[in-house]
């Protein structure tokens, strides 16, 4: 080659002046995509995903279930939002699990979704998710993958730290993120009255061990701050659970600056056992509330909504040794339990080191009444020097939370700084970082708030996506990246946009969750009060304006499919039983111009659409999932007659040939 | 010498024909025959089992879905076989043991023809039963392809629009099958160096 041929200069050149450009500018982490990723996230057609990742929906009130490592959505499930793609919130049997003291409350704000564990492991039962608007917490049964449980929560402003639960799911917690005054007060209290008359209520919630039936056994009443996350000791920390508190000024005004103003806000450290215990002993005072407790029956398939009347509450500035506060620096997000129980770490937004407590100090510390003041009185709080595990220094800006692998690493996000950072629980040594994008709130790793985590993969769950992906407007997809944990440098695999906001997500193997999956419902386990269990019993029945329809669908006709004698203004309840019994054949249900939604039925199951017709006419009626070939004949229709006409009810199927 | 074995049953054949009348009893639990079907909608297959009393599996599934080529629908009572089999199964099988404790050849030459009997009277049923509900298809069938029927094959393999049908022995089937061969090498078996004589 010749150095006169001046074209091969120009690849050296151009390094050469990007290495200047570069250079220039201080340096900066590079992307640091696996070169394997796609090997690693190519889950080939007809093969199953590792793990499953459930992420809440953020303010979609929702939570949607992924396929780990591919990032494939399986699975949209409606919560707290009404959901007109399979009638959620819209079928008469479903509208009684979004009822609240409020009345009927259609959405949320759906933020932490929680695996309920045994022995600190999550056993693939039933995952929890918080509704931080209306204060709320949701089971879902993760064998049918439907929300069967809702129960709001009294005397909170917004349940954010919520639903954490204890080692053995014996309770779930909600806490307050916006404290106010009790819901029995009756006084118009003045807001600048905080300090006075508002206060914060920690909820705990019982699970029933066997059916996961969730019940509101207590609350304690605590000083007016912000709560934020919660997580409950496991092993040898069993008995306590731990909450991040913000705003310890107690502003109530401006409170991006005023709640900024303390060097330390506070971990509370609530021993929930010694609460059980003065609660069974009678010690609780019983007070006026009221709230929704909202349950999906599976054999019924209805859920039913009840109105509570009243819980306990304790005073914990009446009980000493119930509650501590350790300081924290500052406004702290996350508190998190080390698998082994012994280490609290908080992750303080503003501060600029991760505080870890130890367990052992604390109750040393407790021991030894090694106080720094008091709140309210007569709430010790920790010294902060003799709790103190030690301090992770300079891990990035902005620590929000933190999960743990299965090697004795912590991963802990940086909203400011935009990056995960691994460091090394035993010794507080950041091992590697890696940037995320971008400002991820919370993380995921599987397992990870368990006391045996999974590890491997890591889920950085990001508030903002600016151009990760082609635009759509104003409005852009919300994301997360998945990230290789499993060696020494943590590797980017790959980044998916997804449904609403990914508040924060937990991972678990797919085994634990496939060996309950049903697959339909048993016809004969139908115990809805409007079932047709086959299509010789389907009928219509008049009773002054309200008409039930007892309509069957099986591949490929619904009966009756033709109806006449409905009049405008009728209230028309159309009970639609899928009467296939086999593996993915649900029927969907459709009225033209029904003004709330359509159904989608699974096998074995009844639905109802209630329809009041405001037109006279013919009006179609039809299935909407392409159940079978013949599916595009799944259809039938109503005649409706002019109010006061005098049509008799006349409904029917033409005679089936083939099945006679 | 060489004649007496005609009349004389050795101890190996009554063994044998005791092992087989053992394995003819596996009839009573476990399923004889199946008929396996599977299809790109129906990856994980489904199955019929023919029993000697009735049928098992999917009979559901598979009704529903021949309802639209208009296949009759498959139900146990139509089969009075499932009545009838049971009994007729319990008099040959009694018919060997009874040849063994009489250490009668004749009577294990009559059970040997009973069990050929049955077995060729059995295919040539269920072969029947087959071309039946394969070629007898409902006129107002939704789907109806010109020339197609849909008779299951009587052993092995065949496409069925888009199913593979599959018609294959069971553990039962495959059991009596060997109790069967059993009863052939009782009758038919005769170890030259035998000097099992009885005076």
């Amino acid at each position: 080659m010749k150095l006169s041929n001046y074209k091969a200069w120009i690849p050296a050149l151009t390094l050469l002046a990007g290495s200047v450009i570069i250079g220039c500018k201080p340096g900066k982490v590079g992307s640091a995509v696996d070169e394997d990723a796609a090997k690693k996230v190519y889950v080939a057609p007809g093969k199953y995903d590792e793990i499953y990742a459930f992420m809440s929906g953020g303010f979609s009130g929702q939570v949607a279930a992924y396929g780990i490592p591919s990032g494939r959505l399986l699975k949209v499930i409606p919560v707290f939002s009404q959901n007109p793609e399979n009638g959620y919130g819209y079928s008469e049997e479903t509208k009684p699990m979004l009822n609240t003291s409020h009345g009927f409350v259609p959405w949320d704000d759906s933020h932490h979704p929680e695996l309920s564990k045994t022995n600190g492991e999550d056993d693939g039962r039933w995952l929890f998710i918080n509704g931080n608007n209306t204060p709320r917490i949701a089971r879902i049964n993760l064998a049918t993958f439907k929300t069967t449980e809702i129960l709001e929560l009294p005397n909170i402003g917004g349940n954010h730290a919520s639903p954490f639960c204890t080692e053995n799911t014996e309770y779930v917690v909600g806490n307050t993120r916006f404290s106010e005054p009790l819901d029995d007060d009756k006084t118009d209290n003045p807001i600048s009255s905080f300090k006075q008359t508002f206060k914060g209520a920690v909820s705990f919630v019982k699970v029933n061990k066997d059916n996961g039936a969730m019940n509101l056994a207590f609350q304690l009443i605590v000083p007016p701050f912000n709560y934020d996350l919660a997580h409950a000791g496991k092993g040898p920390s069993h008995d306590w659970i731990f909450f991040t508190c913000y705003n310890t000024e107690q502003a109530h005004t401006l409170l991006e600056v005023n709640a900024s103003q303390r060097d330390k806000d506070f971990i509370m450290a609530v021993n929930w056992k010694r609460a059980e215990e003065l609660i069974a002993a009678g010690k609780g005072t019983k007070i006026p509330a009221k709230y929704a407790h909202n349950t999906y029956n599976e054999n019924t398939h209805t859920a039913t909504s009840v109105i509570e009347t009243g819980t306990q509450v304790i005073d914990v500035t009446k009980f000493p040794g119930l509650v501590y506060y350790m300081p924290c620096p500052k406004s702290p997000h996350g508190v998190d339990v080390s698998p082994d129980g012994l280490n609290i770490v908080a992750s303080g937004k503003l501060a600029a080191v991760i505080p870890v407590f130890s367990y052992q100090k604390m109750l040393n510390a407790i021991d030894k009444k090694q106080y720094d003041g008091m709140v309210d009185g007569n709430i010790p709080v920790l010294k902060y020097e003799a709790v103190l595990h030690g301090e992770v220094k300079k891990p990035g800006l902005g620590p929000l939370h933190t999960e743990f692998d299965n090697k004795g690493y912590a991963y802990t996000t940086m909203f400011v700084s935009s990056e995960v950072v691994k460091w090394k629980v035993d010794n507080l040594e950041i091992a590697d970082r890696i940037p995320s994008y971008y400002s991820p709130g919370h993380l995921s790793v599987v397992g990870g708030d368990s006391k045996k985590p999974f590890g491997k993969y890591l889920l950085s769950l990001n508030k903002i996506t600016k151009d990760r992906y082609l635009p759509t407007g104003p409005e852009l997809a919300q994301a997360c990246q998945l990230i290789d944990i499993a060696g020494n440098k943590m590797k980017l695999l790959l980044d998916f946009p997804t449904i609403g906001e990914p508040h924060y997500a937990q991972m678990i193997p797919a085994d634990k969750i496939l060996k309950n999956q049903v697959k339909f419902f048993k016809l004969d386990d139908n115990k809805n009060a409007y079932v047709t269990k086959s299509e010789k019993d389907t009928k219509v029945v008049r009773n002054g304006n309200r008409v039930d329809v007892y309509m069957t669908a099986i591949r490929s006709h619904l009966a009756p499919d033709n109806i006449e004698g409905i009049k405008v203004g009728d209230e028309v309840y159309v009970h639609v039983t899928n009467l296939e019994q086999d593996w993915d054949v649900p029927h969907g249900f459709a009225i033209k111009g029904a003004n709330n939604a359509e159904l989608l039925i699974m096998p074995g199951e009844t639905c109802t659409l209630k329809w009041v017709p405001g037109l006279p006419g013919i009006i179609p009626f039809y299935c909407t999932d392409f159940c079978s070939a013949l599916h595009q004949e799944m259809q039938g229709y109503f005649r409706v007659s002019p109010a006061g006409a005098n049509v008799p009810i006349k409904f029917s199927i033409g005679e089936n040939p083939v099945t006679k | 010498m060489r004649y007496a074995k005609f009349t004389i049953m050795k101890t190996h054949t009554r063994a044998l024909i005791i092992i087989s009348c053992g394995l003819m009893l596996s009839a009573y639990f476990f399923p004889l025959w199946q008929i396996l079907l599977d299809a790109p909608q129906y990856p994980e297959g489904l199955e019929m089992k023919i029993w000697l009393n009735g049928l098992s599996g999917n009979i559901a599934q598979i009704n529903g879905l021949n309802h639209y080529i208009g296949m009759k629908f498959i139900s146990v009572d139509d089969f009075k076989e499932f009545k009838i089999l049971p009994y007729v199964f319990s008099a040959l099988t009694l018919i060997g043991i009874l040849s063994a404790a009489l250490k009668s050849r004749k009577l294990l030459l009559t059970w040997f023809i009973g069990l050929c009997f049955f077995a060729i009277v059995g295919f040539g049923d269920f072969y029947q039963w087959e071309y039946n509900y394969g070629h007898q298809l409902n006129p107002h069938a939704a789907i109806k392809v010109e020339g197609m029927y849909y008779q299951p094959p009587l052993f092995g393999y065949k496409q069925l629009l888009n199913f593979t049908a599959g018609s294959l022995p069971d553990t039962g089937g495959l059991l009596v099958g060997l109790g069967g061969l059993l009863a052939a090498v009782a009758l038919f078996y005769h170890p030259r160096s035998s000097s099992n004589q009885r005076s």
